[in-house]
């Protein structure tokens, strides 16, 4: 690796890097691919011809300043914003071999390829157990043994079992903020999906579950392809092996995490990874 | 106020000055006067309710009993009854509340969880949503008219009241009084039909079905003398008089003055709460929960059905008491469309003529005796009995299924 000499090296770079994965070259099979994706709200465009590959189980960090369009694109991955009035989106967007934009898309059957982790810890008014059974029952015909299993499955993967394994059905709401981000983890990962998408998975909670949270996302990406957008830079740099740098609607740049935070390609990107704005 | 001009720019900020006038008095008062207004205006209400409670308690208790309850209402005070009209009240509103509430929420959901995506989707949302909130405020007696023309003789389109185009779950029958004193019933197909003559071999049935055989005579002169004989002897000639056996499914078109007109009349008057009742609870439910019910791969229906529809029942429970209270107290609809008739028994099928206990009140309460007027009290207080029952009932479900949600 060439080492790059860089004149006021941004903070960040003194935090040091979780992913394995430092070069360029190891990108691996692409698990989503982008090409010319453009998406409005009504007639705002809130992006704009997005060219982009997402490697399969490797964690991608999309970031950039609030309005810029990064969230707007992971609900479009796997069509959350199909219920958002008068959103709209043009262009290529493919899982593997699935066009996700088609109209012949089975929304449904997409949704349980993608799976999505929200800003705000949302688990059902139900008991732990039935928001981990939730998405199963509704997917596979299954027998209660396994279901059982699978529950204890997904909340041993979401790093939760510990925790409630002796109070499966109480409520989920009973959890502390950071275990009932787990928990919709949890029940994200039950239904077998392929990629997780997380919209700023951390923002609402305190500095420890943040930090489980992120471990549990470095474990997590052996087996899944992990989209996540964060606006805490740090969290970029710690846990994802690529980031996109997005601005106003733009890609302005995307590379390896390192790359991206060390040696910005655009100025903007320096910018904004040093603090200068956003 | 010059002391505080005459030093604009000393830097100082001239509290000194302002703080002689303080309005800490002031305001303590005006907050003691308004907490006691608003006390004053709460208790008002109350005893204004308790004013009229115990007026009506003092008035009817005395002719409270089972009689009451149970018999009909007699041109006789002393013997007089509600039955039938507390028969027909819970008749008629158990029915609407079966017809309003699901037609209610379900039109929730449609306007709440199905947002429209195309122009035209949108242009019928809208109207719905502009129908309803016009609705809400029509008066019930125009829903009266409404219920007359549509259910009760179906806009005259087919059929009358009184001879239906359409009716299962009855018999007709024409009935003879024979020598003996015996009701003999000929069965009847066709119930526009003139009545029948007696006359030999007819298909001749007792009360309770069973064929008999039926001598006919010319007079009552040629009869035989046993009384056995006389049983099944009629005269030849007599006219018949109709009557009908209906069975508990009986049903026709159009519907008459009958518990189901009645009800569907009421459905229509509560209709638009319920619908705005359930929309505010739907609307309540925080959208992040539908977003989980979707993101972990859930159709729209699943979502309706397994979370958003739970987490709002609390809500939808409470606009539905609210509705189902309108329904049991509304005299004037009824009035319109059944009219306040002498009606002596309960009734037995959903095209039963039906009275309802806000119409026989309305009757007691009308006539110049002070008797009938105390049996209207009484009236009263069982209609707010029943009131009780289902509100109390319906608010216990909504503590069974009450949860947080977030």
């Amino acid at each position: 690796m060439s080492t790059v000499e860089i004149k006021n090296p941004p903070p960040i770079v003194t935090v040091p890097t979780r992913g394995d994965v430092d070069d360029e070259q190891h990108v691996g099979n692409t698990a989503l691919r982008l090409h010319g994706f453009n998406a409005w709200y009504g007639t705002y465009q809130a992006l704009h011809d997005v060219n982009l590959k997402i490697p399969e189980k490797q964690v991608t960090s999309l970031i950039g300043p609030s309005g810029c369009g990064k969230s707007t694109l992971l609900r479009w991955m796997n069509r959350m914003n199909d219920i958002v009035p008068g959103a709209r989106a043009e262009g290529q967007l493919d899982l593997l071999d699935l066009d996700v934009l088609s109209k012949m898309t089975d929304v449904v059957a997409l949704r349980r390829r993608i799976g999505i982790v929200f800003q705000k810890p949302n688990p059902f008014p139900k008991s732990i157990y039935e928001n981990v059974a939730f998405g199963p029952r509704l997917h596979f015909k299954i027998r209660s043994s396994d279901l059982d299993q699978l529950v204890e499955w997904s909340l041993r993967k979401a790093a939760l079992w510990d925790e409630v394994k002796n109070r499966l059905h109480d409520s989920a709401l009973s959890l502390s903020g950071g275990q009932q981000q787990r928990l919709c983890i949890a029940r994200a990962i039950a239904v077998g999906p392929d990629v997780l998408l997380m919209d700023e998975p951390c923002s609402a909670l305190d500095p420890g579950s943040t930090a489980r949270i992120e471990d549990l996302i470095f474990e997590l990406k052996e087996q899944y392809t992990i989209v996540i957008v964060t606006h805490n830079m740090q969290q970029a740099a710690r846990c994802s092996n690529r980031t996109a740098f997005f601005f106003e609607g733009h890609l302005v740049e995307e590379g390896s995490t390192k790359q991206v935070f060390t040696t910005p390609r655009e100025k903007q990107t320096e910018d904004y990874v040093t603090g200068k704005f956003g | 106020m010059s002391s505080l001009l005459s030093t604009p720019n000393s830097g100082m900020h001239p509290i000194g000055e302002i703080s002689r006038r303080t309005k800490v008095r002031d305001r303590r008062w005006v907050d003691a006067a308004f907490r006691w207004f608003c006390v004053a205006t709460a208790l008002l209400s109350v005893l204004i309710l308790v004013v009229l409670l115990v007026s009506i308690l003092i008035q009817g208790y005395a002719r409270l009993s089972w009689h009451f309850l149970q018999h009909y209402p007699e041109p006789e005070p002393r013997w007089a009854g509600i039955g039938p009209a507390l028969w027909g009240t819970v008749w008629v509103c158990c029915v609407c509340g079966l017809f309003a509430l699901p037609i209610g929420v379900a039109t929730a959901i449609f306007l709440e969880e199905f947002p429209p995506q195309r122009w035209w989707t949108r242009k019928l949302h809208n109207f719905i949503q502009l129908n309803i909130s016009n609705l809400a405020g029509v008066p019930s007696v125009v829903y009266g008219i409404l219920g007359l023309t549509l259910f009760v003789s179906l806009a005259h389109l087919a059929g009358t009241p009184n001879q239906p185009a359409w009716e299962i779950g009855v018999r007709y029958y024409d009935q003879f009084w024979s020598l003996g004193d015996r009701a003999i019933l000929v069965p009847i197909t066709d119930p526009n039909a003139p009545p029948t003559l007696a006359q030999a071999g007819m298909q001749a049935q007792d009360y309770d079905g069973h064929p008999v055989a039926v001598t006919i005579v010319p007079s009552r002169r040629e009869a035989a003398d046993s009384p056995e004989m006389l049983q099944y002897t009629l005269i030849e000639g007599r006219v018949a008089g109709r009557i009908t056996k209906s069975s508990w499914y009986h049903l026709r078109l159009p519907l008459g003055r009958s518990v189901l007109a009645a009800a569907l009349t009421l459905m229509l008057v509560i209709l638009p709460i319920v619908i705005i009742a359930s929309q505010e609870a739907l609307r309540g439910v925080p959208s992040s929960l539908r977003e989980a019910g979707l993101g972990v791969g859930a159709t729209p229906w699943q979502v309706v059905r397994h979370v958003t529809l739970p987490a709002a029942i609390p809500g939808i429970m409470t606009g539905s008491i609210l509705a189902m209270s309108r329904a049991i107290g509304e005299a004037a609809p009824i009035l319109i469309m059944a009219g306040a008739v002498f009606i002596s028994t309960s009734p037995s099928s959903l095209v039963d003529e039906v009275t309802v206990m806000p119409l026989q009140i309305y009757d007691w309460a009308s006539r110049p005796q002070a008797e009938f007027h105390e049996l209207a009290a009484t009236g009263i207080l069982v209609l707010l009995a029943v009131l009780l029952l289902f509100n109390s009932l319906a608010v216990y479900i909504r503590q069974r299924t009450q949860k947080p949600l977030t």
